[in-house]
């Protein structure tokens, strides 16, 4: 190499190197994108299911109470939460079912 | 996750604009050297991704420090976004290198003290993520994340130091004069700019890079704690 008047002809590995270079650089920000559209939507879908949840902790104790008394009024508050958490739940399904 | 912040937005044109500019300079700007032919335009990003790599493998460890001083997560979201990074782009050092040393050295990978000690860096960062993917707790997992981070960034500096301080065929194009070395070359003005043009834009594309990198870290934990607020 070092008794040569022109420098040899290494083009192609320059090419093969810049094209490692931008092709790994492609997927690396492709990964990126991906990683962070996925997260995007956990997010979304977890926080939507954020009053889903409270709905189902506060659906407890008024269970406990409705099985502790049998007066009317009781059963009538019992009966109030439990619409309210049908009503509730779907809503979190039918924006997941949109967003498809 | 939050809109992404202007300064950020400007950052991400300006990296491109960064890259496009830098490659221009390498390919075009550069004049061919006489010995080698055109591999040797590899080495202006070999050097750029290599300085990046090694600088993320250090601000990681620094960020371990920070972390078991202060024990708070986001340095351990700033640190592993400085290992990924630093992961890719010192892979691509890696495997430039190798493009590079195959008409130059006649082959592809020889176990010279410069290549194994850059080897055993990539596989020490690719071991932390498999570290901290067996970890289910997220403080046990930062702890043990900036620990390993700390003791791996000892390597960062070897392996920089090491063709300075051993016997090795890898060329030292900067305050280098050891005669064992194949390949090495003497910058002329216009590889000049090219080489420095191309650190000031791999260090801003890394700045950016490690910018996104945080948010999405960020956005990352904040799922986590969702998802073990509603199993909880």
């Amino acid at each position: 190499m070092f008794f040569l008047d022109t420098p040899p002809d290494t083009s192609s590995y320059m090419i093969l190197g810049y094209a490692v270079f931008f092709i790994v650089t492609a997927i690396y920000l492709i990964s990126f994108f991906v990683r962070s559209r996925n997260l995007k939507q956990d997010l979304s879908m977890l926080e939507s299911m954020k009053p889903e949840s409270k709905v189902m902790e506060s659906k407890t104790p008024v269970n406990k109470v409705t099985a502790s008394s049998t007066t009317k009024v009781n059963k009538a508050k019992a009966k109030q939460p439990a619409k309210t958490k049908t009503t509730k739940a779907k809503a979190p399904a039918s924006k997941t079912k949109k967003k498809k | 996750m939050q809109t992404k912040p202007t300064a950020l937005k400007i950052l991400d044109i300006v990296s491109v604009l960064l890259l496009a500019a830098a490659t221009y300079l390498a390919l075009f700007y550069a004049p061919e050297e006489a010995v080698m032919g055109q591999v040797q335009r590899v080495f202006y990003f070999h050097i750029g991704t290599a300085w990046v790599g090694l600088l993320g493998f250090l601000l990681a460890a620094i960020m371990g420090i920070v972390y078991l001083v202060t024990h708070d997560q986001k340095w351990d979201i700033v640190e592993m976004a400085a290992v990924e990074i630093s992961l890719v782009f010192f892979l691509i050092t890696i495997m430039l290198g190798s493009i590079w040393a195959r008409p130059v050295w006649n082959t592809w990978w020889t176990w010279d003290p410069r290549l194994t000690t850059a080897a055993i860096t990539e596989l020490i960062y690719i071991a932390y993520f498999m570290l901290r993917a067996g970890i289910e707790d997220p403080d046990r997992r930062a702890r043990f994340g900036a620990v390993y981070t700390l003791i791996g960034g000892v390597s960062a500096p070897i392996t920089f130091m090491v063709i300075r301080l051993v016997r090795s065929i890898h060329p030292v194009i900067i305050a280098g004069n050891d005669p064992s070395s194949q390949g090495t070359f003497a910058m002329t003005g216009g590889m000049q700019v090219a080489f420095f043009f191309g650190l000031f834009a791999f260090t801003v594309i890394f700045i950016d890079l490690f910018w996104n990198r945080i948010r999405l870290g960020n956005l990352a934990a904040k799922v986590e704690q969702l998802k073990l607020n509603i199993t909880n």
